[in-house]
Formats: C-alpha cells, sequence, structure tokens
C-alpha cells in the first residue's frame, strides 16, 4: 500500500447492488473463461468472488467448433469456442450443487437458438435452487443461430429481454455486443424492456491470418477479440452507457489489474467481470481485490458503489472550451 | 492442487541452436509432479505473451535427496520459447502447475516402450524413473531430424534404458521415422505384455497409436493443443475422444489430459 493509508485498517465495504441482488464485493468471473466454475475451486475460494458466470448453457449439450479455437494476438486473443457446453440440465444436476456448497454467486449465462429456448432457460433455472441472477448471452459472435441475431437488433434485444423477464423474478442482465454502431441505444432497449443491468461488452468480431499457408488461424475463421487490447474501448461503451440508462452497468474487456477495474467503476460500471486474465492468473481474484481496497483507504471513500461513475470530465470541457 | 511459483533460473543450458534445458527454482511444484504432468510457464510482465504456455516437466532435480527444482525441455518455436532460450541465470519464471492428467507407468511384468519425437522427449525422464522404481523393463524409441538433435542419451542410459534411435537424415540409428523401428519391434513382440507411451507431434501420436493398436498393445499418448489455460476454464485445448461406435465428444487436454489411451483418440 501506498503513502497517505490515512485510513489503514479501516474496512471499506465492498459490496454492490444489481436490482434486488447483493453481491459481496463488485468482482465476477466473465462468463466463457471460468468454466463452470467448480474448475476454479482448487486453486480460489470460490466465495471470495463477487460472482460467477457461469459459462454460456443451451438447453442440449453442444460440442463447440474444432480446433484451432483461440489464437494469441497483441495484447489479446481471438476465441472461437462454438460454446461446448453440458446443457441446463446436466449444470443443475452436476454443478449447482457444488457452487452451492463453495457459496458462490451464480450467474448463469443463457443462449437461445430461438426467443422460447431463452425462455424455456428462464423458467428451468427459476426453479433451481442457488442462482442469483440470469445473464442474457446476446452476444456471442461465434455462432450462426440465435443469440447475436437478438443482440443486434435494438427491437430483438426489447423481445428477449421483456419474454424473460415475464417468466422469471432472478435479475435479468442481458449481454451486450459491441459489434452494433451506438452501444448505448441496446442499454436502453434493455432498460426499456425491464432489465435489471447491462453487461458489456462481449467481444469483438475479428480474425487473424497464417499467411505461410494464407489460412485463417481459428477453423471459424472469425472469432472474439478479448484482452487489453479491447480495454480502451470498452470503457468508452461502458461511460456511453452509464450516461444513458440509469440501471447498473456491468462493464467488462481487458482488465488485468485493480487498476483496469477503477477504470470501468470511475467510468461507470457498478461491477465489473474479469475473463481473459484468469487465464493466464487464476490468481489473480484477491490481487484484484486487495487493490480495490486499498484504493478506497487511500481516497478516503467508504464504498466502492460511491465510485461508480464518479470520472470528473469539466476540466477536460474547461480545456476543451477555453482552447 | 497446483500452485504458482515465481521460480528462479537455476541455469539455462543450450543444447542446439534451438533446444535448451532450464532449470527452475520450483520444488513445490517439482516435488508434487507425476510423470506427464506439465506447468503452465509466463516470461516478462507485460502482454506479450499474453497467456501462459504448457511445458511437460522434464527432470526433478535433487540435491542430496531433497527436491529443490525442475526442468524444462524447450525447442524455440515463438516469443515464450525464445524467452526460454534466452533466459539467464536469476531470471523469474512463472510457473503454474503441476497440471492435468499423468502417464500410468506398468508393473513388470509389462514392459515399457516409451516413443519420443523431438521435443516430446521432454515427459519421459519422470516416467523412467517412476518405471525404474517398479522394477519394469524400459525401451525409449527417440527420433529426431538429425542425430545432433538426439539429447541425454547418457543420462537414459545410465538409468538402464536400452535405446532405439531413428533420425529423418539417418544420421544416427535408422533412417526415417521413429514408427518405422517401433514398428519393426512390435511385430516381433507378438503375445508379450506392453504399454507403449507416446509424446511428440500430432502425427507422429497418431501413427504410434495406430501401430500399437494394430500389433494389439495398449498405448498412452500426451498430446499437445493450443492451450489457454491449463485449468478447463476457456475450452480451446480439447480433442476428439472416441464416443461410441461413430461419434466423438471433445474433451479439454489440459484436465481431461495430456495422457489419453491411444485408442481413444480420434485421429483425423
Amino acid at each position: 500500500m501506498g503513502v497517505g493509508c490515512w485510513k489503514l485498517g479501516v474496512d471499506v465495504d465492498l459490496s454492490v447492488q444489481i436490482g434486488a441482488l447483493t453481491l459481496r464485493n463488485p468482482i465476477i468471473a466473465a462468463s466463457g473463461c471460468f468454466g463452470y466454475g467448480i474448475e476454479y475451486a482448487g486453486v480460489v475460494d470460490l466465495s471470495l468472488l463477487g460472482g460467477i458466470a457461469v459459462k454460456g448453457l443451451f438447453l442440449a449439450e453442444r460440442e463447440g467448433h474444432p480446433p484451432e479455437r483461440i489464437v494469441e494476438t497483441p495484447a489479446g486473443m481471438l476465441n472461437a469456442i462454438g460454446l461446448q457446453g453440458i446443457g441446463v440440465h446436466r449444470f443443475i444436476r452436476e454443478k449447482l450443487p457444488e457452487l452451492r456448497d463453495r457459496r458462490a454467486t451464480v450467474i448463469v449465462n443463457i443462449c437461445g437458438s430461438t426467443l422460447d429456448e431463452y425462455v424455456e432457460l428462464a423458467r428451468i433455472l427459476s426453479d433451481a435452487e442457488g442462482v442469483a441472477a440470469l445473464e442474457l448471452n446476446i452476444s456471442c459472435p461465434n455462432i450462426k443461430e440465435g443469440g447475436i441475431t437478438f443482440g443486434c437488433s435494438l427491437t430483438g434485444t426489447h423481445a428477449v429481454v421483456s419474454a424473460v423477464k415475464k417468466v422469471t423474478r432472478l435479475p435479468v442482465i442481458p449481454k451486450l455486443t459491441p459489434n452494433v454502431t451506438d452501444v448505448a441505444s441496446f442499454a436502453r432497449a434493455s432498460e426499456d424492456a425491464g432489465a435489471d443491468a447491462v453487461s458489456l461488452v462481449n467481444t469483438f468480431l475479428a480474425m487473424a491470418i497464417d499467411v505461410e499457408t494464407r489460412r485463417p488461424k481459428l477453423s471459424n475463421i472469425v472469432g472474439g477479440l478479448s484482452g487489453p487490447a479491447i480495454r480502451p474501448i470498452a470503457v468508452r461503451m461502458v461511460y456511453e452507457c452509464r450516461r444513458t440508462v440509469k440501471i447498473p452497468v456491468i462493464g467488462m474487456g481487458g482488465i488485468a489489474s485493480a487498476t483496469d477495474t477503477l477504470e470501468f467503476l470511475i467510468a461507470g460500471a457498478t461491477a465489473v467481470q474479469v475473463g481473459t486474465a484468469n487465464f493466464a492468473d487464476p490468481f489473480i481474484w484477491t490481487k484484484l481485490l486487495d487493490g480495490l481496497r486499498a484504493y478506497l483507504q487511500r481516497h478516503g471513500i467508504a464504498r466502492v458503489a460511491d465510485l461508480t461513475g464518479t470520472i470528473d470530465t469539466t476540466a477536460r470541457e474547461k480545456e476543451w472550451i477555453s482552447s | 492442487m497446483p500452485v504458482d511459483v515465481e521460480a528462479r533460473v537455476i541455469r539455462n543450458t543450450r543444447l542446439s541452436t534451438d533446444y535448451n534445458v532450464i532449470a527452475l527454482a520450483a520444488p513445490e511444484i517439482a516435488a508434487a509432479t507425476a510423470p506427464g504432468q506439465f506447468v503452465m510457464v509466463k516470461l516478462g510482465h507485460g502482454s506479450t505473451p499474453l497467456l501462459r504456455r504448457p511445458f511437460s516437466v522434464f527432470e526433478i532435480l535433487r540435491t542430496s535427496g531433497r527436491v529443490d527444482g525442475l526442468t524444462l525441455l524447450s525447442k524455440r518455436v515463438g516469443v515464450t520459447t525464445g524467452m526460454l532460450f534466452d533466459a539467464v541465470e536469476g531470471d523469474v519464471v512463472s510457473c503454474l502447475g503441476p497440471l492435468g492428467r499423468p502417464y500410468a507407468p506398468v508393473d513388470p511384468p509389462a514392459e515399457a516402450w516409451m516413443v519420443a519425437g523431438g521435443v516430446g522427449l521432454a515427459p519421459f525422464a519422470t516416467l523412467t524413473e517412476a518405471l525404474r522404481a517398479r522394477g519394469t523393463t524400459v525401451t525409449l524409441f527417440y527420433g529426431a531430424r538429425t542425430g545432433r538433435e538426439l539429447f541425454y542419451l547418457d543420462w537414459f542410459r545410465e538409468r538402464g534404458v536400452r535405446l532405439v534411435l531413428s533420425t529423418e537424415d539417418g544420421s544416427a540409428g535408422d533412417r526415417g521415422r521413429v514408427t518405422l523401428p517401433l514398428e519393426r519391434e512390435l511385430q516381433g513382440a507378438a503375445g508379450r505384455s506392453l504399454m507403449v507411451y507416446a509424446c511428440g507431434p500430432e502425427p507422429m501420436l497418431a501413427a504410434v497409436a495406430r501401430v500399437a493398436a494394430t500389433s494389439h498393445q495398449p498405448s498412452q499418448v500426451s498430446v499437445e493443443r493450443v492451450m489457454g489455460c491449463g485449468l478447463g476454464g476457456c475450452y480451446s485445448c480439447v480433442i476428439p475422444l472416441r464416443n461410441g461406435p461413430k461419434g466423438h465428444h471433445y474433451v479439454r487436454s489440459c484436465i481431461g489430459g495430456p495422457v489419453f489411451d491411444g485408442d481413444r483418440v480420434v485421429w483425423d
């Protein structure tokens, strides 16, 4: 901890509110980057995390795309996993009881090929014990059917959010794609449809080519870019959404340190998700939480929730006007 | 339970212009490593490379009986292996492990036939130690491009391992692929109880699994797929395993493997 820790030892309140759900802290493991959570139980106490957004689930099991599924790019990586998964029924039977025993806050990420599939998934999960919230995957860039079709249309986004809201009392969090012209309008469509929060951003549609063979490096040809490379764009999108909607914004995109986390919170995120950085450092969670706590103490901020959206743009605007 | 160790480089031995053996002070990992397990390695603190890379643990280092480190056998092909090649004593390598499903060593009277291609030699030092402790007879079929890239031959000889060498240029042992002498000896070993262990490029593994199955011998192969995390989080390192007569399903090689029964893998 640096100098000026005048409140050293005074505990800060890291809890945040997502609709009716209270998270013990704002750091959530991002869907698709943390398996079903159980995989990491050996290296991290799952109850330390604010939440775990489990790997996206369809009703049925899915095989996903053939390898190669990931490729590293400058300060980032592309993935096209294709949502390999065990389906909602096996998840409830095989994973949820252990997540519950480990006191994890479980956010289930659901994907549908049709509106009815989202509704059915929401119904099934609302009856399952130990689910804290639903994240609607309407933004996976790697599968052709469903999902992204809803996420790239304002009416589609509105339709899927309101349909799911009708059948569940769980907080509903649509996960938005950055692959649109104006992501804030999708946050507004979500809010209008009754969403309890929005999470953003999913990955940026991208590709990489092996010039020797002239073949795409991913079997799916295109994939989603994540990692530090996308962080400044994600911060900007979170900032725009915060200014557009009143519901909480959950920010993500290349977070790899406490400073990165703070940047998202100050831009307007109530909570954040961490994905790619967990691959390189599965022990990152305590580092992020310690860093966050130290910052709040150093700045004399009692509650992390008070930091959300506190970006100060006045000086910049004045400078700009006077120049 | 895997641990993350900021491991100091004890020494770095260049074996050729591409190959090196790097010794790391990671006793916690070394003491817990079973044959065929791997570590996820990262050098530097920036975003390049962003992800860790998997390496089989090569040797377990001991000083007067106490485990004090491990080595990795590396071939320079990319950013991380380039940094491993260039690393000097005192550098720090972030090392997460031990990870993955190890080889299952066989007991006598079964014999162990290990088949290594190039840098695929890596898991066979620890496997040799485990087999020797059981009194199992060990043969190493070891193939490389050229005789200058056959390393640690004395290490294996000193431990009573019979060596069968092959090189693509014919400069040592049989000329051609490592499966050439393997197939020949398998034909002469009908009825004997063997376990074939393999590590190397995937086409080699496919060929080893095939010739072993043809001779009605079991095989355990260690695969290498592009791996993002090593813990089962990213689903990138999958390999198709047979699932019924026609189907297959994708299994994560980091936690389901990297060692698989050769006849379960769907080779394409």
